[in-house]
């Protein structure tokens, strides 16, 4: 509470006396996660603009691997530290949290990140051109599709190694999303890990019409959700007098206290609140993928280049949730009964339209697209449990599914035909006689999306319909249990396909990658076994990590 | 600390089935006798079990009411402490018979198939069917031997679900179909029937899991902490520390009977049995009907009547009813099927009406019966399926118009056809007789109504069974079947115990009732716990 009154006293003096406007204090080393992955994002800039063209790519790879592992240790040091669960507090005057659940997100999504970075830095998949080796990236983003300048770039051997610290920015933003404690930071992290991912979504280096496609669809509907997201903050500041989680959070449980004479005749406005909220609400959504706000999602993963895909995928997703975690149960919960019932139908509609949809699709990166939307479905019925058991179920589920999803788009760039990857189906059957280990490795990231049993999969399924069943939610679960046997359907139909069907004879091949996409891929299946077999020490790790500081 | 038997007889498989897949391309015959190798070893440690098992043990702990329990052998460790999940390990009678039933039957399914999955070609040398075919057999059974010993639910419900996936590849991946169908129209045969297997059993256990989570919440609500433990909750219900809504307990029984029926099968829940059995090997028609299919009849005794005996006893009417369908329904498609694996699965449908019969007659013979059937089921139907196998691989084609004249050609194999067949319409002096009967007895002490239309039963696997063999192996040689040769000694070697096996247990059944009978009474007592019905206690009386 001290932080809040701080800001609101801040505030308050700004009006008096402007000149005197106190140097807020900032906790570097418990914020130290986040600063090393910009700082390292800066330099990633600084080595593009300095360093000579064929000495980029190793250099980024070495210093995107060390922010993220470095960042990663970070973590982990505070959470040794006890800023995970006693000490969890806001920093940086109330604007970011630094608690389990931050710590434990932040954590996730730098692992996935660095696993990330070793799809994107994989140039063997492709034959080398011109005697440089390619990745999935184009030569020259900046260059039209097909034209003069292109073929030149192409010629030239370069490779747009900005990718590094795009990424880096992108995770940046990450970090501080879940954590945001203030409305006003939960925006600009928004933007900082968005707009990275816009342009990362046009780079790829195949199909560039369709990837363009796909970075401006996401950017237009990005934006869009953006703006509602926007408007949401300043109608709830309207209702609050103030943009600190904890501040609106007082409010809406009836401490009003009259800050500004300007806000008087709004604060403490029922509709602003829930118009605001709804808004903002909106906005996270959007970024998770669930419906009615998942438009994006099947153009958007399949136009990306398919690395991007898989993180975006994967940590969009933990950054998504753990943002929309924090607001639903530090902001909101006063207003339980009002938003309850919207995010059951929500998480219902998202289930089912996600698995059903999913079943007709004929392309691979679009099945798991809609695929994705079903599992945010899943993840939304542990958010509305509204108990620490949920917070803690969603967790694990983040951590179990974003390694998955991770893995099967790494599967996804080694099947390759002479026009790139080549992700439609039907050039997937027969894969398991061509290729025995690439077929069973998808079959078993498709069989722990469907939530078979001894895979991770099945773990996150238990924990958080038993989260959403103990919270009061049954029928949620039984609409789980009946869009999981319908996401069955479709996954296994991949598998068939791959395993029982005659191989055509033009059929793809697959690449033999560098070790850096094998371990990314042996990593997932590593992750995805273990959580399955053995769950108990990340249950734990969540279970701790369930309590938002306020 | 104890040594741990049954996770022992549940790795051994399970370690087998990695070393087998481990075997280079070009070892195909190292991979089979290894697999071999494993799965007597698991036979030897399920022998083990039944010797150390004390069946005499099992009546008093439940009778002196001790902690001890029903279960012997027990392991228990933490594992999920999240969840509430607890890996435990225990037997009963039924659960050690059956897990020798598995253990005995999984050599000869190998030796039965011992060419089934030779590659046609041998370019790639990475594709390894032959070591991917046994290796998956091995998994199934380390999936299935845990499946009976696990007394925690979720323990269970994990092994009994994981289960499909090894079943899966080996319905859809391995085939006969070929000469009726073509190579792809075989091969999509079999994925469909691959694909409905897969899809019917996933079904009903994520009906399941949603009653398991069910459960938890109920255990988690009342008791404090959550729990999957079989014992912990029929002794908190036992101490009415646990009081299960009426309703909810209906619902929970719902959702775990409609994963067994499933799997067991029942009708109308039945289809996906014919496609796969039809499509699958014979071998794996008889790992599905004989080993897999098992966990479903014994898990609604060891699960539904014991966590729910009172929506058991408020389901009875309906599962009976159903049970009888099975019976009457299967018996009639046996008799207009042209095709003879497709008409042993209805035949087996026909038989699990009798099992499900047995259990839920809840009377002492019946539930005698019905695991005495599981087991007597299992070795007709792999003697009867394992010879069709072998006649069909002779003449490459499933339907009976293409056979005649059979046992004037290759009459050991006819002969030993005719016992199979004779087994399974029940023949006195042969196993199965003597369950059936009980099933029928026990049934006509409750139901006599359902016990009457069960005889019809009887009747129809006569004429089914009776015309099968007329067909196939009487009359006129046919042209095809001519210079067809008789059983090789493999193949005699896989018949042979079997036909052995059902004519010592057709005579003298009394070694496996001693072992199953007290764990009967046991699971008896667990359903009347809380109403005892007294024609029932009449019965036992009067034993």
């Amino acid at each position: 509470m001290s932080h809040a009154a701080s800001v609101h006293s801040l505030w308050t003096m700004s009006a008096d006396a402007p000149q005197k406007i106190p140097a807020p204090h900032i906790e570097y080393a418990q914020l130290s996660p986040t600063l090393i992955v910009l700082g390292a994002a800066v330099l990633g800039i600084l080595v593009e603009a300095f360093l000579p063209r064929r000495t980029r790519h190793p250099v980024q790879l070495l210093l995107t691997c060390v922010a993220l592992a470095a960042a990663f240790a970070a973590v982990v040091a505070l959470a040794a530290g006890g800023y995970g669960t006693g000490k969890a507090h806001a920093a940086a005057m109330g604007a970011v949290a630094v608690d389990g659940p931050a710590l434990f997100l932040q954590g996730t999504i730098l692992l996935v990140s660095l696993v990330a970075v070793f799809t994107f830095a994989e140039r063997r998949l492709d034959p080398a051109a011109h005697g440089r080796p390619v990745d999935s990236f184009a030569a020259q983003g900046a260059a039209v599709p097909g034209g003069r300048a292109e073929q030149d770039a192409v010629r030239a051997g370069f490779t747009t190694t900005e990718v590094f610290p795009l990424l880096l920015f992108a995770v940046g933003g990450m970090l501080v999303f879940p954590a945001a404690d203030d409305l006003l930071t939960l925006f600009v992290a928004l933007e900082v890990f968005s707009l990275p991912l816009y342009v990362l979504c046009a780079l790829a280096r195949r199909k560039r019409l369709l990837s363009q496609e796909s970075a401006v669809k996401y950017f237009l509907l990005g934006a869009f959700s953006s703006a509602f997201l926007l408007f949401g903050v300043a109608l709830l500041y309207g209702y609050a007098g103030t943009v600190t989680y904890s501040g609106i959070a007082d409010v809406v449980n009836g401490n009003v206290r009259m800050l500004d004479p300007a806000l008087a005749a709004t604060t403490g406005n029922d509709a602003l609140l829930l118009i605001g909220g709804a808004l903002v609400l909106m906005g996270l959504l959007f970024k998770v993928g669930a419906v009615p706000f998942h438009m994006w999602t099947p153009d958007v993963y399949q136009g990306a280049p398919t690395p991007v895909t898989g993180f975006m995928a994967a940590a969009t997703k933990v950054a998504g949730f753990g943002a929309l975690l924090r607001l639903l149960y530090v902001v909101l919960p006063g207003l339980r009964w009002d938003w309850r019932p919207v995010m059951w139908g929500v998480a219902i509609v998202t289930m089912l339209v996600g698995a059903i949809v999913a079943v007709t699709q004929t392309d691979v990166k679009r099945l798991l697209a809609y695929s994705s939307i079903a599992h945010a479905g899943f993840i939304l019925a542990g958010v509305v449990a509204t108990s620490p058991d949920g917070v803690s179920s969603v967790l694990f589920y983040l951590g179990a599914y974003s390694f998955v999803t991770l893995g099967a788009f790494s599967v996804v760039t080694l099947v390759r035909d002479a026009g790139g990857e080549a992700t439609h189906l039907s050039k997937w059957a027969g894969l398991g006689r061509r290729s025995p280990l690439t077929a069973a490795t998808f079959a078993v990231f498709l069989l722990a999306f469907a939530g078979i049993p001894l895979t991770s999969g099945f773990a996150g399924k238990f924990a958080v319909f038993k989260a959403a069943a103990q919270g009061g939610a049954g029928p949620l679960v039984i609409v789980g249990v009946v869009s999981s046997a319908i996401a069955a359907f479709f996954y296994v139909r991949v598998i068939v396909l791959m395993f029982f069907s005659e191989p055509k004879e033009d059929g793809p091949t697959v690449a033999v990658p560098s070790p850096l996409t094998s371990s990314a891929i042996a990593i997932g299946v590593a992750v995805t076994l273990a959580l399955g077999v053995a769950p108990q020490y990340f249950l734990d790790l969540a279970g701790r990590a369930g309590v938002f500081v306020r | 600390m104890a040594f741990p038997l049954l996770t022992l007889t549940a790795a051994i498989p399970a370690v087998g089935a990695v070393a087998t897949a481990a075997v280079p391309a070009g070892r195909r015959t190292a991979a089979k006798w290894l697999a071999l190798a494993f799965s007597l070893a698991t036979l030897a440690l399920a022998a083990v079990q039944l010797v150390r098992f004390d069946p005499g043990g099992t009546s008093q702990a439940s009778s002196s009411g001790g902690a001890k329990g029903p279960f012997q052998l027990t392991e228990s460790h933490a594992w999920i402490a999240d969840f509430g999940v607890r890996y435990e390990l225990g037997v009963d009678g039924i659960a050690v018979v059956l897990i020798a039933l598995a253990a005995l039957l999984i050599p000869f399914i190998m030796l039965a198939g011992w060419h089934d999955a030779d590659p046609l070609e041998t370019r790639s040398s990475r594709w390894r069917p032959t070591q991917g075919f046994f290796a998956l057999i091995l998994m199934v059974e380390a999936m299935v031997v845990i499946s009976f010993e696990a007394t925690d639910v979720f323990l269970f419900y994990i092994f009994f679900e994981a289960m499909l996936i090894p079943m899966y590849f080996l319905i859809g991946g391995f085939g006969d179909g070929a000469a009726e169908h073509g190579e792809a129209g075989a091969a999509a045969q079999r994925s469909y029937a691959a694909v409905k297997f897969l899809l019917y059993n996933l079904v009903g256990g994520l009906i399941m899991l949603a009653a398991v989570i069910g459960l938890y919440a109920v255990t988690a609500d009342q008791l404090g902490t959550g729990t999957f433990s079989l014992q912990e909750i029929v002794q908190a219900r036992a101490a009415g520390k646990l009081d299960i809504a009426t309703t909810t307990e209906r619902a929970l029984f719902l959702g775990f009977f409609f994963a067994f029926a499933v799997k067991a099968p029942l009708w109308p829940l039945h289809t996906w049995l014919p496609n796969a059995m039809g499509e699958a090997t014979a071998p794996v028609a008889v790992l599905i009907t004989a080993v897999v299919d098992k966990v479903g009849t014994f898990a609604m005794l060891r699960f539904c009547l014991q966590l729910f005996p009172e929506a058991s006893k408020w389901a009875t009417p309906v599962i009976v009813v159903l049970s009888l369908i099975s019976i009457l329904y299967g018996a009639l498609l046996a008799v207009g099927q042209r095709d003879i694996k497709r008409l042993v699965a209805y035949a087996s449908i026909s038989h699990f009406g009798f099992i499900v019969l047995g259990i839920f007659a809840m009377t002492s013979q019946g539930q005698s019966g019905a695991t005495l059937y599981m087991v007597n089921h299992g070795v007709s139907t792999a003697a009867l399926m394992l010879v069709a196998g072998f006649l069909i691989s002779r003449r490459g084609s499933r339907l009976i118009a293409d056979y005649g004249g059979v046992q004037k050609v290759a009459p050991v194999l006819a002969g030993t056809f005719l016992v199979g067949g004779l087994a399974t319409l029940s023949l006195p002096g042969l196993a199965p007789f003597v369950s059936e009967f009980l099933v029928l007895v026990g049934t006509f002490s409750r139901y006599p109504v359902a016990g009457g239309i069960a005889t019809l039963g009887i009747v129809l696997a006569a004429l089914y069974v009776l015309v099968l063999y007329q067909r196939t192996m009487t009359g006129p040689v046919k042209e095809e079947v001519r210079g067809m040769p008789d059983l090789r000694a493999r193949e005699l070697a896989v018949v042979a115990p079997l036909i052995a096996l059902l004519l010592f247990l057709g005579v003298y059944p009394k070694p496996v009732t001693e072992i199953l009978d007290p764990a009967v009474r046991h699971t008896m007592s667990q359903v009347h716990q809380a109403d005892p019905k007294p024609d029932v206690n009449d019965v036992e009386a009067a034993k």
